[in-house]
């Protein structure tokens, strides 16, 4: 119990820190905003109860706003998300997911149920993000095409950090 | 009153969910609107330390360029000093001069954080209340206009920079003083929308666009950029010029806040006009 507290705490910073220091400074076009953090969102544990969820989604967010000087952009953005993701588990995730601890990763539920999945949250993100960061409906295709082209991105590199980071196989 | 605590427990989550969410786009709609939510302080610096260490790493890999900037502009400084003028007179006495008042000084800062490719950029930098910053006051860099101070902690200030939707800088054309409002559009970094210029005004490339008269941020004549392009929809009554900007915000390393000394005394005349009509 310490030693997976401890370890999504490790998770949390190194991603925060992945985030700012390498993703934040790639700098490609003013269409690709690639947000990675919400891997961390998405590879809670399915069983987890879905108002720690919330909560953990609520103090990502907080933190994130911090660095970016945006009071409750990315707060709201992570909420958003972390309330899909019940939903989205209650329909996609078998009975057995919820009874043993699995998190949703490739190496447990397989890549096109992995890639389903981050692709509509992520898009969720984006859209709750980037709509109301802009905060007016004037530029209403442009945001669209930054939101479909940066979540693409995102969803490239979380499934890239997932390869790399989460290989192994929890052993039930 | 059982049926209520049965409800409760029953959508627990979605309450929760829906008390989290309003929270956040209430606190996202004040800081939009009116700027007052000190955020900076809020989340006690911590963010704004991060990034100086960061930028303390970082800034050792281009200090030749920092120094090229701060050389040049140190050159076309030193032309405006008085020794670089021949006295064309006979000897002058002092006199307390009562004509010129100081209006403007300019609090000189570092870059520690800053973005480019965001819709809404910030920029953060060094020097906060301590050094005299407040709320609302205007930033250049050496070339030309970089943003407006939005929020201020004891040592960091964060600059809502021009690329940034909310960001409207009141220009105007050096050659003629025909007055437009600088926006971004958030599609190129290098580039911003001149809006609201009227079609009688006559525009050509390379027009330079400086700050007007009409800011209490800017001193007037504080350069921003060139005209680019511009063109004239058929039934429409303003232009639609991109302007090249002089300010390159990717390589944004000092800049200077803009103390204005009148601008309550100014923003005070206005109001009474406004409470007229």
């Amino acid at each position: 119990m310490i030693i997976d507290l401890l370890t999504y705490i490790a998770r949390f910073v190194l991603l925060i820190l992945l985030q700012l220091l390498v993703v934040n400074n790639l700098e490609l076009t003013t269409y690709i905003n690639p947000f990675i953090y919400i891997i961390f969102i998405l590879s809670l544990p399915v069983n987890m109860k879905p108002w720690i969820v919330l909560i953990v989604s609520f103090f990502t967010g907080l933190v994130m706003d911090s660095f970016y000087s945006t009071p409750g952009l990315h707060m709201g953005a992570t909420i958003f998300m972390g309330y899909l993701r019940g939903f989205y588990l209650r329909i996609a995730a078998n009975k057995e997911d919820f009874e043993t601890s699995v998190s949703p990763s490739i190496a447990d539920k397989g890549i096109v149920w992995f890639l389903v999945y981050a692709l509509t949250l992520t898009l969720s993100h984006h859209l709750f993000l980037f709509f109301f960061e802009v905060y007016s409906f004037f530029e209403f295709f442009r945001t669209l095409l930054r939101i479909t082209s940066s979540a693409l991105f995102s969803v490239l590199l979380i499934v890239i950090g997932e390869l790399l980071f989460f290989r192994k196989t929890k052993t039930r | 009153m059982r049926n209520l605590i049965y409800f409760l427990y029953k959508y627990y989550t979605f309450l929760l969910f829906f008390a989290l969410e309003m929270f956040s786009v209430i606190i996202l709609y004040r800081y939009n609107n009116y700027q007052k939510a000190n955020f900076l302080n809020f989340t006690g610096g911590i963010a704004s330390q991060f990034y100086e260490t960061v930028n303390n790493t970082t800034n050792y890999f281009s200090l030749r360029e920092i120094n090229d900037s701060l050389l040049t502009e140190n050159a076309r400084l030193r032309g405006q000093l008085l020794n670089a003028y021949y006295q064309n007179g006979l000897a002058q006495t002092s006199i307390n001069d009562t004509v010129y008042k100081q209006q403007y000084t300019y609090v000189a800062a570092n870059v520690v954080n800053n973005s480019i490719m965001q819709r809404n950029n910030y920029i953060t930098i060094d020097k906060g209340a301590a050094h005299g910053i407040k709320p609302d006051m205007g930033v250049i860099g050496s070339n030309g206009v970089v943003g407006i101070i939005t929020s201020v902690s004891e040592h960091y200030s964060t600059i809502r920079s021009a690329l940034n939707s909310n960001t409207k800088i009141s220009c105007m054309f050096k050659k003629n003083n025909a007055f437009g409002s600088l926006e971004w559009n958030g599609d190129d970094p290098k580039f911003s929308m001149l809006k609201y210029v009227n079609k009688h005004v006559e525009v050509t490339m390379n027009d330079e666009i400086v700050t007007s008269n009409y800011s209490t941020l800017f001193p007037q004549g504080i350069p921003v950029g060139k005209v680019y392009s511009h063109l004239i929809e058929a039934d429409d009554n303003f232009y639609n010029i991109k302007v090249e900007l002089n300010t390159n915000f990717s390589t944004l390393k000092n800049v200077y806040v803009i103390v204005n000394f009148m601008k309550e005394e100014q923003l005070k005349v206005e109001a009474t006009n406004k409470s007229d009509n």
